[in-house]
């Protein structure tokens, strides 16, 4: 048995072990020790998905304890396709953040890779408990990663954001246990096949912990009335964390993709389960709360908060059609949306660095030095973002809404999804303008943008002309990603197997 | 013994909640503290409750579901050590924003530095 899926977790483990032991190295070094590692992520996650190859599923069982009493990790198209986003956005934002935003803090590195390392588990990871023990991981790193800085504003956000999630880990052991009281299993292939056998008498209980667990990932996922932390926490933190934190909202969407069709759903329909049904109305009122977020906005990093609160409720309501075409049309938008938020973040704190006190600010100020530079850039990322052809947002949401004409939702996704587009773009135009356009008298700031930080932005928002070039072929991909999600027979059948062929090993 | 068992879960938990929903992060923290014994309370029972029965085979006739217990003691260490983060990230807070409400802002003083 290869040891590949396992070095996605180990690799930044030791990386972050090393920077947390070996403190005192040369500022440059830990620099370099970061993204070696977070590049070698990279290559590790394109080297699993050509040995996934057809068949879609890995098992890896740690220690070579079968499962279910073992922990197995189970890399497939899903978990490789988080893998790969997980890396291409950790990259932008460590070489963003070695420019000297990880000056601000200690330990800024090895948090980083502790990040990497809770995030990479959770999407390789085929038992429930191991799961949350992964959460615990992300999580503790990015309340670390969330204070890095300092100050009375990120410890204020830092509260809330720790307190609640908190919160959410206690929910999610109650659910954990509840299924481990009913069925005995925590792996997620044993626990399906037992959960579809369960007695009549159990079935409340069953349904009863799929709601919590559709809460927990909805604290994460940013899920209507629990996400109130998000838009202050967003604003405040660091911009490379903030771009990072990017992927955080999408680990409680991928958690949603991973439990509900295969532990929940093995001999029903998706769209059937209890939790499903619940996400659709909530994820249409997410959807309406963050278009009138976007509007209000005070300031740009503020703004692409909201924006991370539009992406999370278009990606859950067009998951929550459940249909093959339209969880592959949610997984590309969940690509795309990824990559811009976290573009958007770092590009505010490229605008917020040149405008001295008024940083992002929606206010007007003295002009800055690389505006025409910045406001060429502005443009296209602001249509990028809200969806203008020939960029990436634009062919995910063509997608979006054909699948759910496909379904017969139009009615009420249609009209919600096109009038937040709208919203985006006239808050976006308003930004546009109050920052290009509108300048005080005073002297223009002499500063300007690092090339580094500027290149790194840039080369972000050429990747969403690259998704869309690409579309077809990545296209195909996620809809043999959807198609599997929905057949979670087969990935039962791999599990099971292995411990057939362990056993006969042994 | 059962019933004596839930109302303690329950009685914990009831308590938690009502004290993670105070102003001061001081109650907020001992209802986290109580919320998470009730819930390691309550991933204990998840083995089911059986006297006289360790959770090693030989031992006795019958013996108890070790996992529950293994993963208690994962939710314990985590608990702990989360409840020691969010003390100090609570006295910084009190620290920095000159007061100790979870929104940073005293509804009673108008006070400011």
């Amino acid at each position: 048995m290869t040891h590949l899926p396992v070095l996605p977790i180990l690799i930044p483990l030791i990386a972050g072990a090393l920077l947390v032991l070996l403190y005192d190295l040369p500022l440059w070094l830990q620099r370099v020790v970061s993204i070696a590692s977070t590049l070698s992520l990279l290559g590790l996650a394109l080297a699993l998905g050509s040995m996934i190859g057809e068949a879609g599923h890995l098992v890896y069982a740690l220690g070579s304890w079968a499962p279910p009493f073992g922990i197995v990790l189970v890399p497939d198209r899903l978990s490789v396709l988080m893998l790969t986003l997980t890396a291409v956005l950790a990259l932008f934002a460590v070489i963003y953040a070695s420019r000297n935003d990880d000056e601000a803090g200690a330990h800024f590195h090895a948090l980083f890779q502790f990040q990497l390392m809770g995030l990479n588990g959770a999407f390789l990871t085929g038992d429930l408990f191991n799961l949350f023990v992964f959460f615990e991981v992300l999580l503790i790193a990015s309340y670390a990663l969330l204070l890095h800085g300092g100050g009375p504003a990120r410890s204020r956000a830092g509260l809330h954001y720790v307190i609640l999630n908190l919160i959410g880990s206690a929910l999610f052991i109650i659910a954990v246990g509840i299924l481990y009281g009913v069925t005995g299993t925590l792996n997620m292939a044993d626990l399906a096949v037992r959960i579809s056998e369960a007695p009549p008498a159990d079935l409340p209980l069953i349904q009863a912990a799929s709601l919590i667990f559709l809460v927990v990932f909805g604290v994460k996922a940013a899920l209507l009335p629990l996400l109130f932390w998000l838009p202050r926490a967003y604003t405040v933190a660091a911009a490379p964390v903030a771009a990072l934190f990017a992927i955080m909202t999408k680990v409680g969407v991928y958690a949603m993709l991973r439990v509900f069709p295969l532990v929940f759903a093995l001999d029903t329909a998706l769209v059937n389960t209890l939790a499903w049904q619940w996400l659709w109305p909530l994820a249409l009122a997410t959807l309406a709360l963050g278009g009138i977020g976007v509007l209000g906005a005070t300031s740009l990093r503020n703004m692409t908060a909201y924006m991370v609160i539009v992406s999370a409720g278009t990606l859950m309501a067009t998951l929550a059609l459940g249909s093959t075409q339209a969880i592959a049309a949610g997984l590309f938008y969940l690509v795309h949306s990824t990559l811009m938020t976290a573009a958007f973040f770092l590009f505010a704190d490229l605008i917020a660095r040149q405008r001295g006190e008024a940083g992002d600010h929606m206010v007007v100020a003295s002009a800055m030095k690389d505006r025409r530079t910045l406001g060429i850039l502005f443009f296209f990322g602001a249509a990028a973002f809200a969806g203008l052809p020939p960029f990436s947002g634009f062919v995910s949401k063509i997608w979006i809404l054909e699948s759910s004409w496909a379904e017969g939702a139009s009615g009420s996704l249609w009209p919600i999804l096109l009038g937040a587009g709208l919203l985006m773009l006239i808050a976006l135009s308003r930004a546009g303008s109050k920052f290009f356009w509108r300048q005080s008298g005073e002297r223009p700031h002499e500063l300007r943008a690092d090339r580094v930080r500027f290149g790194v932005v840039c080369v972000m928002l050429l990747t969403s002309v690259a998704l869309s070039i690409q579309a077809q072929p990545l296209m195909d991909y996620l809809t043999a990603t959807a198609a599997s999600l929905q057949a979670p027979g087969q990935y039962v059948e791999t599990v099971m197997n292995t411990t057939r062929s362990l056993k006969e090993a042994h | 013994m059962e019933a004596l068992y839930a109302a303690t879960v329950g009685v914990l938990t009831a308590c938690g909640i009502y004290l993670v929903l105070r102003g001061r992060t001081f109650p907020v923290i001992m209802g986290l503290t109580l919320l998470s014994h009730a819930v390691n309370l309550f991933l204990f029972a998840t083995g089911r409750l059986a006297l006289r029965a360790p959770a090693v085979i030989g031992q006795s006739e019958t013996y108890t579901d070790p996992l529950p217990q293994a993963l208690v003691l994962t939710a314990i260490v985590i608990g702990f050590a989360m409840t020691a983060f969010v003390v100090v990230l609570a006295l910084k807070a009190a620290v920095e924003l000159r007061n100790d409400h979870v929104d940073g802002v005293d509804p009673d003083e108008d006070w400011r530095p």
